[in-house]
């Protein structure tokens, strides 16, 4: 008796509780670009971006209407609130302050850092190995030097600049075995540009989360659970079927 | 004593930031620092002298390029120098291939380079000085001897002129400590970059900062306390005697 009154107390919580979100056929995301590889336009002026495409990609897999937002980032939490749009993807970290204001998903990307090294160099594979008594460069005070000073501070030398230009500076100038940085930053600085001869060794790094931290999440409303939950599952089928991968692929590939 | 040693260990007892590992990056960036500013300060010293005389000469083609080198490394700011020595000579096409990429290739000699330029440009300004205000009396003198010019400038004119030098000498030595603050600019490691290391690391720029400004403190006053030794003995004949 007792068993059957818990059961239809929570049969009929529930059901209130679902009667009080919103159901959503249309969910309007709020974006701040641009924010390269994250989010910018196209020469067209089109919207795309990893986080556009990976929004998209999950609206698809719920199958609800994706819309886009454009927001600046000032106002891009306050504009959630005030039900400009219902949630924001827009490279937010997630973090303690942003968690009392917002309802985060789980986290879908973390900003990968890298090591560059020169397309002549004999470092194949970055370890403590074959980075022994090399003069690695990382920009100081970011988490690729904390990173860099506990892993190698013992074996190399790890030279700290104010700036990655003065880094990148080095690094063609030839003072430099290996740099490690932030993926997209190392992307568009040595191996975008015109003469430069350089190379990614080994796999992109977003591990340990002491180092690189918790990566972006979508923002939803607080009351939004429901919504929040239906993404992170749509998150965690896009991971397991490739989708996720290719995106991913498609703007952070080592190929230049 | 025993509570002092209460007060102290109570006082370290929530320290996370002065531990080995951060106190080991002080004692090297002290080691570099003192090199740095040491040799630089010597090597300057050695040049100064030669082109404090040469300064004074008659003949123009011999002061004015010692007075063109004085005027640009006095007239433009360290770090300026060290970034065109450490970043700009990168863009000499081929220096890779050549023998002076061995010196240039680590950070430390091109700060040496621009450290020793720069202070061996004010003590030539300073020694210049000192010599121009030999009192003319003393060379007179000096003339009436019979010595030559070499004779002369050997024992009248430079260890009168050196003593009078003292002083401002002394600024020089402390000024070059500081401005050597610089070179972490450049990755070296000196304290400054400990400092920085530090700070970035703990987000503790108080503390990081308030240490290494401590221990500049501790080498400006060992300087000090030399050149006041250094001042008490070669100008005690300055000294009104009681």
């Amino acid at each position: 008796m007792k068993k059957l009154l818990t059961v239809t107390l929570l049969g009929a919580a529930l059901v209130a509780g679902s009667a009080q979100a919103r159901d959503y056929d249309t969910v309007r995301f709020g974006v701040d670009v641009p924010y390269e590889p994250m989010e910018y336009r196209t020469p067209e002026g089109e919207l795309t971006g990893f986080d556009i495409e990976l929004g998209n990609a999950l609206c698809a897999e719920i199958g609800i209407e994706c819309e886009w937002i454009v927001q600046g980032w000032d106002g891009i939490i306050p504009g959630l609130m005030s039900r400009k749009y219902d949630a924001i993807m827009s490279s937010m970290t997630i973090n303690e302050e942003r968690r009392e204001q917002v309802l985060f998903s789980d986290p879908y990307f973390t900003p990968p850092s890298a090591w560059f090294v020169p397309a002549d160099s004999n470092i194949d594979m970055p370890a403590k190995e074959t980075l022994e008594g090399k003069n690695i460069g990382v920009q100081r005070g970011t988490l690729q030097d904390n990173y860099v000073s506990d892993m190698y501070g013992e074996i190399a030398d790890v030279n700290r600049y104010a700036t990655a230009d003065d880094m990148v500076l080095d690094m063609e100038a030839g003072r430099l075995d290996a740099v490690f940085l932030d993926f997209p930053v190392g992307k568009s600085t040595l191996l975008d540009s015109e003469d430069g001869n350089y190379k990614v060794v080994g796999s992109m790094i977003t591990e340990p989360k002491s180092y690189f931290g918790d990566g972006f999440g979508i923002a939803f409303r607080k009351r939004d659970e429901d919504l929040a939950s239906k993404f992170n599952e749509a998150l965690a089928t896009l991971k397991e079927n490739g989708t996720y991968d290719e995106i991913f692929n498609k703007y952070f590939s080592n190929k230049k | 004593m025993e509570q002092l040693n209460i007060w102290f260990t109570n006082l370290l007892a929530d320290n996370t930031i002065f531990n080995a590992q951060t106190l080991e990056y002080y004692a090297e960036g002290l080691a570099t620092t003192v090199q740095l500013v040491f040799l630089s300060l010597v090597i300057g010293l050695v040049m100064a002298v030669p082109l404090a005389i040469a300064r004074g000469s008659r003949r123009k083609w011999i002061k004015m390029p010692i007075f063109f080198y004085t005027y640009i490394f006095r007239g433009t700011p360290l770090l300026i120098q060290l970034y065109i020595i450490y970043y700009g000579v990168v863009f000499i096409d081929g220096i890779q291939d050549t023998w002076l990429w061995l010196i240039l290739e680590e950070p430390f000699y091109p700060a040496l380079i621009a450290f020793t330029l720069n202070t061996a440009a004010y003590t030539t300004e300073i020694f210049h000085g000192a010599i121009k205000a030999t009192s003319k009396g003393e060379i007179e003198a000096a003339r009436a001897y019979g010595m030559s010019r070499g004779l002369m400038m050997r024992r009248i004119i430079l260890p009168s002129a050196f003593r009078r030098a003292l002083p401002a000498y002394g600024n020089e030595v402390i000024f070059m400590l500081h401005a050597s603050a610089i070179a972490s600019v450049v990755t070296i490691m000196d304290l400054t970059g400990a400092a920085r290391l530090v700070y970035a690391r703990y987000y503790a720029p108080f503390d990081a900062f308030l240490f290494v400004a401590m221990l500049y403190l501790c080498l400006t006053f060992a300087i000090l306390y030399l050149f006041r030794y250094l001042e008490k003995r070669m100008l005690a004949h300055l000294r009104p005697q009681s």
